[in-house]
């Protein structure tokens, strides 16, 4: 009894201070109408490397930071903790391997944990070996410190998740979360039927690249009329999202249409719908190939927004350009973020990589494609 | 005193292991020309990596050695460090207050661990299981990010300096000693000893087991806590799952046994979890030098992991399973 | 009504849940509802019997999770969606469970490592195997006969319509293990070594067998329940992530002491089917996942604490 009365004091206590709780952000209408501009411009460079492309065209002053090489460049890494980072990565190595006047590339991982990448930044800072560093930070308000502690030292280039600071010289992402929850928000909106029921699923809460995707696609579906009947977390788990998907079919009848905030598991959803012998609706995803190649095999109608893995090669570029003195995009390098749509499928589906393989990667014309990556 | 012998061989091997680690990490440095990692400043900051798995460990030391065990700090260190955020919102003036509604909340957890494992006699394993998922229950379903910010001031605890050490690394010197002496020279902490020793004797000597163990329980509780808090001074602010992110509860439970506590109680130190938590450190920074891949990490640390406590279990003939 | 005393109250407490979710969710009560709801219920029932085995022993396995995840994504590489294939690659996944068990076992009985460090190693050191592996991302695919376990149901059977293949895996590997605790004389030697170690050797339990085949019994519970999961739903590199906790919690449920005793198969599986009807019920009600977490942590340790105040009220 002891217990339970505790516990219950425990909840209520916590219950009432979370009452003033206050997140980040997560739903801002400035940004969401700015990433909306950027998908319909077209950005500056050739579309034949989309990895060098940019939006807009302020840039950095490097001339500070020029000496000569061969250089040190350092990485500190989050983690490969899912197959979009091993992608990336890898993608990276291949990079890396391409410029002669690399001559050390030290890389730290910290496994998933802010604690870790703070004291691996640090680390290399103390080796004292580093022209430039590398960082994509595992969260965004921990690492900000950290980051700031380095840029006194050395030009920082920071990717895929941001900082809360603009010391970095740039800080390179893809057009961003909004942008890719409103290609597949107005998807479905124009798509499904009005007023239909739709799930959304997504991997985790906190993630700022995943929050801003399922804002902006909410946003949208809302305004579009459509009736959200749930949104869940799956942990990027393939057997709770199809069993999540099953209750929901049990409990509601039939989806209009299935949201994904990331493709990993868009697959899962789908065979939920076919083991219950029901019609697969609209399931968004991303550029993963086995949802590509279900999407061709069964001729869905359905849009895989990406946050492409060619990302990865844009730090290794900008570090060298930096480095020889070249101004770059700065401080914010947005590379273009295009959708896979049932027009251009074909051009993506490649049954010789592995199922998690990320189409959009870039990286089809580097040495040892595609065995490097895994294909056959 | 054979207790104290006892203890005694104890801690020759974590001494063997951290110097044998402590070899690796020179050589690898020297070996692949990185040796501007051997000045003193580095070798100090190496502990500095892991300050809140060794605030950790030291509380998971007090429950180990009455035979019991906690699986829930991970998840506490994430309502400590949340909570705390929270509560400070940015503001110095509520540093004060927001510490001690934390302390508040780790001795509840505590001595609700320890009265479940007492009272009700569940198995502690069970127990601190089960208060583990019930903490990141409610806090994940209060809280889906990071939470509030810790004030400026606050942070000197993670980043402050004194005499060029830094102050993180000092408070777990000064809690390592404290909790020696507390071991080593008082009443209570010799009952500990007692208790995880053989608790039925304990019982017939005139100690309350009971209370003992309740006591365990919320210190171990409260060092949780105050790792939560430094983890919030160092990142800036608390999120769900930062505990469960560095995986604080088993590398802790690690650290005390290859530290060369027995896990059934009654045997081993602080000193020796200071030592586990430094090997765990050099580990990490050899795998750094020599360029592990992350992967390799993994198999390497759970064959570490068995190999260290096989070598204190060669040396006892119980079966402790 | 002395009998009441001696039935375990887990059986009960499933029947009432049970009856609660078919009261909620008429849905339930279709062979639909309730196929499904076993087919989701196997792999943790088969793990929780696998766990049961090291539990009586005396032991935890907390490398089970790991192993179903290597068995997932050690089986996408191996097949590559190559049917012909899909029966020796699951004769190696058993093989290579084989081996973990015995290389448990070997660490807790010669090297004497506590089990819980032991498999605690073996936890991390298969996960790093598996991504290093993958490379750390699902490779390959697995054919649709290897995902028959998992996935296929068989229709148009009388009385009950449909049965998923999972659930009669689920019905003869508990069947089996079950004959193994409970009708063999391995499983009384298993039992006494669990109560006490010292007596049973010197009754002539050769305890170093007795825990090496509980070890090899929970590994291979571990790759069927991987073959099970990687069916239902396809690769992914964190399948088996926290199932030994959940495997332990239904073991425990169902009555089984930890660090030795004597729990049952049946219990076990009943335990299992009961956490698996709590999160039905709480699905039924809406709530998040937090939600689901606080209810199991809640059920654990009333479960363990219902335990010892009945032993301590029998005397035993």
């Amino acid at each position: 009894m002891k217990l339970i009365k505790l516990m219950t004091t425990t909840a209520i206590v916590m219950s009432m201070t979370a009452l003033s709780a206050q997140a980040q952000n997560f739903d801002d209408p400035e940004e969401f109408a700015a990433q909306k501009a950027m998908l319909e411009s077209t950005p500056n460079g050739s579309a034949d490397t989309p990895w060098l492309q940019y939006y807009g065209d302020t840039m950095a002053d490097t001339s500070a930071y020029k000496k000569d090489g061969p250089y040190t460049v350092c990485f500190s890494n989050a983690g490969v903790n899912n197959p979009w980072r091993v992608v990336g990565w890898t993608t990276m190595q291949a990079e890396v391997d391409l410029h002669d006047n690399i001559k050390d590339f030290i890389v730290t991982d910290a496994e998933g944990s802010d604690d870790k990448q703070i004291a691996d930044i640090d680390d290399l800072l103390a080796g004292g070996n580093c022209d430039a560093l590398i960082v994509s930070p595992n969260t965004t308000a921990a690492l900000t410190p950290a980051v700031e502690r380095a840029c006194e030292q050395l030009p920082v280039i920071v990717f895929d998740r941001g900082v809360n600071t603009d010391c970095p010289v740039t800080f390179i992402k893809p057009v961003g979360g909004y942008g890719f929850g409103i290609q597949s928000g107005q998807f479905i909106a124009e798509n499904a039927p009005e007023g239909s029921d739709v799930l959304m699923l997504r991997i985790l809460p906190g993630v700022d690249v995943l929050e801003t995707r399922y804002s902006s696609a909410k946003r949208i579906l809302e305004e579009a009329g459509m009736n959200i009947v749930g949104a869940e977390f799956t942990d990027g788990d393939r057997a709770k999202t199809k069993a999540i998907v099953e209750d929901y079919i049990q409990r509601n009848g039939q989806l209009g249409a299935v949201w994904m905030d990331a493709g990993a598991t868009s697959v899962a959803a789908i065979e939920a719908f076919e083991d219950l012998g029901m019609e697969v609706p609209i399931v968004t995803g991303e550029d993963q190939q086995d949802f590509l190649q279900k999407w061709q095999a069964d001729g869905l109608n359905t849009i895989a927004p990406t946050y492409p893995t060619y990302q990865w090669r844009t730090p290794i570029l900008a570090a060298l350009s930096i480095l020889e003195g070249e101004s770059v995009p700065g401080p914010a390098w947005n590379l273009p973020q295009p959708a896979i749509t049932n027009e251009n499928l074909a051009d993506y589906v490649n049954p010789a990589m592995p199922p998690l393989h990320y189409a959009m990667c870039g990286c089809e014309k580097m040495p040892d494609y595609p065995s490097r990556w895994g294909g056959e | 005193m054979i207790a104290f012998l006892k203890r005694r061989s104890s801690f020759l091997a974590p001494v063997l292991l951290l110097a044998i680690a402590f070899g690796t990490y020179v050589g690898i440095a020297i070996a692949t020309g990185q040796t501007q990692h051997l000045t003193a400043e580095n070798l100090i900051g190496l502990l500095g990596r892991s300050i809140a798995l060794g605030i950790t460990a030291v509380g998971q030391t007090f429950v180990i050695l009455i035979a019991s065990i906690d699986l829930s700090v991970a998840n506490l260190i994430s309502v400590s460090a949340v909570l705390a955020s929270h509560l400070m919102a940015g503001d110095p003036g509520s540093i004060f207050p927001a510490v001690l509604a934390v302390l508040l909340v780790g001795v509840v957890v505590g001595a609700v661990n320890g009265l479940v494992v007492t009272r009700l006699e569940v198995n502690p394993l069970i127990a601190t299981l089960g208060m583990a998922l019930i903490l990141q229950g409610i806090l994940s379903a209060l809280f889906t990010n990071f939470a509030g910010e810790v004030p400026k001031e606050f942070q000197s605890f993670a980043y402050g300096e004194i005499f060029g050490v830094s102050t993180s690394l000092l408070f777990l010197i000064a809690l390592t000693i404290a909790a020696w002496g507390f071991l080593r020279f008082t009443r209570a902490g010799s009952n500990i000893y007692s208790v995880g020793g053989n608790a039925d004797a304990a019982k017939l000597a005139g100690i309350r087991t009971t209370r003992v163990v309740i006591m365990a329980h919320v210190l171990c509780s409260v060092c949780a806590v105050v790792a939560g808090l430094y983890l919030a001074s160092r990142l800036g602010s608390g999120a769900p799952w930062i505990g469960r992110d560095g995986v604080y509860d088993l590398e802790s439970i690690a650290v005390v046994v290859i530290g060369g506590t027995a896990l059934s109680g009654g045997r081993g130190g602080v000193w020796g979890t200071l030592m586990g938590v430094m090997i765990f450190s050099l580990i990490d920074s050899i795998f750094n030098l020599a360029g592990v891949d992350a992967f390799a990490k993994q198999i390497l640390r759970g064959v570490i992991i068995i190999g260290a406590v096989a070598l204190y279990a060669a040396r006892s003939r119980r079966i402790e399973a | 009504m002395r009998w009441m005393g001696k039935i375990n109250p887990v059986f009960l407490v499933l029947i009432l849940l049970l009856l609660a979710v078919a009261f909620l969710s008429p849905y339930f009560l279709q062979p639909a509802g309730y196929m499904n709801f076993l087919k989701r219920a196997a792999p943790i029932a088969i793990l929780a019997v696998g766990q049961l085995y090291v539990i009586n022993s005396g032991g935890f396995d907390l490398s089970a999770g790991a192993l179903v995840t290597l068995t997932v994504i050690g089986s996408s590489i191996l097949l590559n969606g190559d049917p012909s294939a899909t029966w020796w690659v699951i004769c190696v996944m058993l093989v290579i469970g084989a081996m973990v068990g015995v290389a448990n076992a070997f660490v807790v009985s010669y090297l004497k490592v506590p089990s819980i460090i032991a498999t605690l190693g073996m936890m991390i050191t298969l996960s790093g195997i598996a991504l290093t592996w993958s490379g750390g991302a699902p490779r390959g695919y697995l054919p649709e006969n290897f995902r028959f376990f998992g996935r296929y149901l068989i229709k148009d059977v009388p009385l009950i319509q449909l049965l998923p293949v999972a659930v009669i895996v689920m019905i003869i590997v508990c069947g089996a293990l079950w004959w193994l605790m409970h009708r063999t004389n391995y499983g009384k030697q298993l039992v006494a070594m669990g109560d006490n170690p010292q007596s049973a050797r010197l009754a002539g339990v050769p305890l170093v067998r007795t825990r090496t085949i509980a070890f090899v019994v929970s590994s291979l519970s571990a790759v069927i329940a991987g073959i099970l999961l990687g069916g239902f739903a396809g690769v992914s590199t964190d399948v088996g992530v926290g199932l030994e906790l959940q495997a332990i919690t239904a073991a425990v449920i169902g009555g089984a002491q930890l660090l030795g005793g004597r729990g049952t198969v049946g219990a076990a599986v009943a335990g299992a089917l009961v956490l698996q009807t709590v999160f039905t019920l709480l699905n039924i009600f809406g709530f998040p996942k937090p939600i689901r977490d606080v209810v199991q942590g809640l059920i654990l340790i009333s479960a363990v604490a219902l335990a010892s105040f009945r032993r301590r009220n029998s005397g035993g």
